[in-house]
C-alpha cells in the first residue's frame, strides 16, 4: 500500500490524498496517516517541481565533477562523501565504480562559482586525490522528464 | 430535401453498392467534425492509449528503417513475429498454434475481423453479437455478406452477454457468435464460467466464435479468459489480438488472427490479394514489443488502473451511476437522469461544456441512455471533465 502510495506522489507530487484514497482503495484518513509517517521516517525527503530554467535565461550553470579519493580506513567513502554533500553547491552526489570513486553533480550561478567551488572547496578536503571537472553544454533530461520534446502530438479525429 | 438533392442522393445510391449503402453512417462521425472545429476541448472520446509507443520499440523499427527492411515480408509475417506471438499466447493462456500455418499477422485486428468474417461467411449467413458493441462488428458482418443479430446487454448485468440469451437467437442461418471481451465501449470482462457456458453454445450449435481479444491486457484485478483456450473450442475459434491498445502502438497498425490452419489458410488468402503483408517497420516494432514490452504493458496497466477507479468514483458521485468496468479504458455511465438521449447529451456537453464524449447510441440500440468515456488521458482533464459534467447533469437533472 505504502509503495502505491509513494508511486503515486512521485509521478506527480500534487496528486491529492482524496486521489490517492480512490486510486488504491485506501480511506483518506488511513492515506492521510501513511504520508505523514513515511515524511516522518524521510522515506519521502521532498515535494518538489523540475523546472526548465534554460527558458526563461536565468544564468545557472552546472558541471558533472569526477572526484578519486582516498577512503578512510574505518568510514570507507561514507565519510568523505558526508563532508562533499555539505556543500549547497552539490545537487547530486554518487560513489561510482570505475575510474573514479565520487561523482558529483554541482550547480553554480557562473563558472566561476563552480570553478572557486573546486579549487576553494573539494580541493582541500582531505582525501581527495584529484578530479575532472565537466561543465554541462546543455541538459537534455532530468528527473525521467526531458526539456524539449518537440511540439507535443496531437491526435487525429479518428472514428473508433 | 430539395428536388435537386433527392435527384443527387438517387444518382449516388446507384453508384454505390447496396452493402455499403447499407452501412449506417457512424452517429460519431458528425460529432467528431464539430469536436474537431472547437478549442480547449477535454475529449474522453478517442479510444487509444495517450502514451507514445515505449521508445525501444520505436527504434527498433528505426534500426529496422536505417538497415533498409522496407520491403514486403512474407503474406503470413515475418517468420519471427509468428514464432514470437505463437510463444507469446502459449506463456500467457497456455494455447498453442503453430506459427507456420495457424498465425496470420495482419494490419491490426481491424484487417483480421474483415478476413475472418469474410473467410467463413456466405451470404445471409447470420452472426451473433452483443448489444452494445464496437462500431464495426456489424459493419464488417454486413459488408463480408453476412447478417448481424444482436443480443441485448445490460448494464444491470454489468453488460456481460449470457449463453442462454444467445442460444435463443440461434436460428439455422446462424453460422457465427462475435464477441469482444474486455469489451469496447462498456469496458466489461467476462468471466471465465460465462464464457464456458458460451462455448457450450457454440459446441452444440457447431458455430464459429471470433473472439476480439484487442484488450486482452488492459484487466483491473481480474484475469483475462482467452476464449480458444477453453476445452473444446479451440477448432471453432478465431482469436484476434494485437499491439495498439497494450503496447500504446495505434498507429502502427498491426496485429494478428491464430486459429485453426483451415481457416488461417482461407484468411490468408483474401489478405494476400488486398494487403499482401501487414506493414515491414511496425512488424518489427512488434517483435519488439513482444520480446521486451511486458514491463510496458505493466506499468501503462497500473496507470489506467489508477484512472479508472478516479473516474468511476467520480461518474458515480456525480449523478453518472457507472458499473465498475473490469477491463479496456473505458466507463460507461447511464445518462437517464437527464432525460436525453445520448446523442443530446453528447451533443450538449460538448457545445455547453466542451467535454467530448461518445454517445452510447452509437454502439447499438442498448447503448442509448448511456455514454462512453474513454480514460486515456491525464488525471488533470479527468478532474476536469468531472467537474464539468457535474455541472452539466446538475442543471439539465429532471
Amino acid at each position: 500500500m505504502l509503495q502505491d502510495i509513494l508511486k503515486i506522489l512521485e509521478n506527480d507530487a500534487r496528486t491529492t490524498t482524496r486521489q490517492i484514497a480512490t486510486m488504491t482503495g485506501t480511506p483518506v484518513g488511513e492515506v492521510t496517516k501513511l504520508i505523514k509517517q513515511a515524511e516522518k521516517d524521510k522515506l519521502i525527503l521532498k515535494y518538489k517541481t523540475i523546472v526548465n530554467w534554460d527558458r526563461i535565461e536565468d544564468d545557472q550553470v552546472w558541471a558533472i565533477i569526477e572526484v578519486k579519493v582516498t577512503p578512510e580506513p574505518e568510514a570507507g567513502f561514507d565519510s568523505i562523501a558526508g563532508r562533499i554533500a555539505q556543500f549547497g553547491q552539490v545537487r547530486s552526489l554518487y560513489l561510482a565504480s570505475g575510474t573514479y570513486d565520487l561523482l558529483l553533480v554541482v550547480m553554480g550561478k557562473s563558472e566561476r562559482q563552480v570553478a572557486d567551488f573546486v579549487s576553494e572547496n573539494l580541493a582541500h578536503i582531505e582525501g581527495v586525490q584529484g578530479m575532472v571537472t565537466h561543465f554541462v553544454l546543455k541538459r537534455y533530461k532530468v528527473d525521467g522528464e526531458t526539456f524539449e520534446g518537440g511540439e507535443a502530438v496531437k491526435r487525429q479525429p479518428v472514428i473508433l | 430535401m430539395s428536388a435537386r438533392k433527392i435527384e443527387q442522393s438517387r444518382k449516388q445510391q446507384k453508384i454505390i453498392s447496396e452493402r455499403v449503402n447499407r452501412l449506417s453512417p457512424s452517429g460519431i462521425r458528425k460529432f467528431f467534425d464539430l469536436l474537431a472545429s472547437m478549442e480547449e476541448v477535454i475529449s474522453l472520446g478517442v479510444g487509444e492509449p495517450d502514451y507514445a509507443t515505449p521508445w525501444h520499440i520505436s527504434e527498433a523499427a528505426v534500426r529496422s528503417l536505417e538497415k533498409g527492411y522496407t520491403m514486403y515480408t512474407s503474406n503470413s509475417g515475418m517468420p519471427e513475429l509468428r514464432e514470437e506471438t505463437a510463444r507469446y499466447l502459449e506463456e500467457k493462456y497456455g494455447i498453442k498454434y503453430e506459427p507456420f500455418g495457424e498465425i496470420l499477422i495482419t494490419v491490426g485486428v481491424s484487417e483480421a475481423m474483415d478476413l475472418a468474417l469474410r473467410a467463413i461467411l456466405n451470404p445471409g449467413d447470420e452472426v451473433i453479437m452483443p448489444d452494445p458493441h464496437y462500431v464495426a462488428y456489424d459493419s464488417c458482418v454486413i459488408l463480408a455478406g453476412g447478417e448481424p443479430v444482436m443480443v441485448p446487454t445490460s448494464q444491470e448485468n454489468n453488460f456481460e452477454v449470457d449463453a442462454g440469451d444467445i442460444e435463443a437467437r440461434i436460428t439455422d442461418k446462424a453460422r457465427a457468435i462475435l464477441i469482444g471481451y474486455p469489451a469496447n465501449p462498456t469496458g466489461a470482462v467476462m468471466s471465465r464460467d460465462k464464457l464456458l457456458a458460451i462455448a457450450e453454445v457454440a459446441k452444440r450449435h457447431n458455430l464459429m466464435v471470433v473472439s476480439d481479444e484487442i484488450y486482452a491486457r488492459l484487466v483491473y484485478g481480474v484475469e483475462h479468459t482467452c476464449f480458444a483456450g477453453l476445452p473444446g473450442v479451440r477448432e471453432n475459434t478465431i482469436l484476434l489480438g494485437g499491439f495498439s491498445k497494450a503496447y500504446a502502438m495505434t498507429g502502427w497498425r498491426i496485429g494478428y488472427a491464430a486459429a485453426p490452419k483451415e481457416i488461417i489458410t482461407a484468411m490468408t488468402k483474401i489478405h494476400q490479394y488486398t494487403i499482401m503483408s501487414a506493414p515491414t517497420m511496425a512488424q518489427v516494432a512488434a517483435i519488439e514489443a513482444l520480446k521486451t514490452g511486458e514491463p510496458d504493458v505493466l506499468e501503462m496497466v497500473e496507470d489506467y488502473n489508477r484512472r479508472r477507479l478516479i473516474i468511476v468514483k467520480g461518474l458515480n458521485d456525480i449523478g453518472m451511476p457507472c458499473f465498475e468496468p473490469k477491463g479496456a479504458f473505458y466507463a460507461f455511465p447511464s445518462i437517464k437522469s437527464t432525460g436525453m438521449t445520448s446523442e443530446e447529451f453528447s451533443e450538449k456537453l460538448l457545445t455547453e461544456e466542451k467535454v467530448a464524449v461518445v454517445p452510447g447510441s452509437a454502439f447499438g440500440e442498448c447503448g442509448e441512455g448511456y455514454v462512453r468515456c474513454c480514460y486515456a488521458t491525464s488525471l488533470a482533464d479527468i478532474e476536469e471533465a468531472l467537474t464539468r459534467m457535474k455541472r452539466f447533469v446538475k442543471k439539465y437533472k429532471k
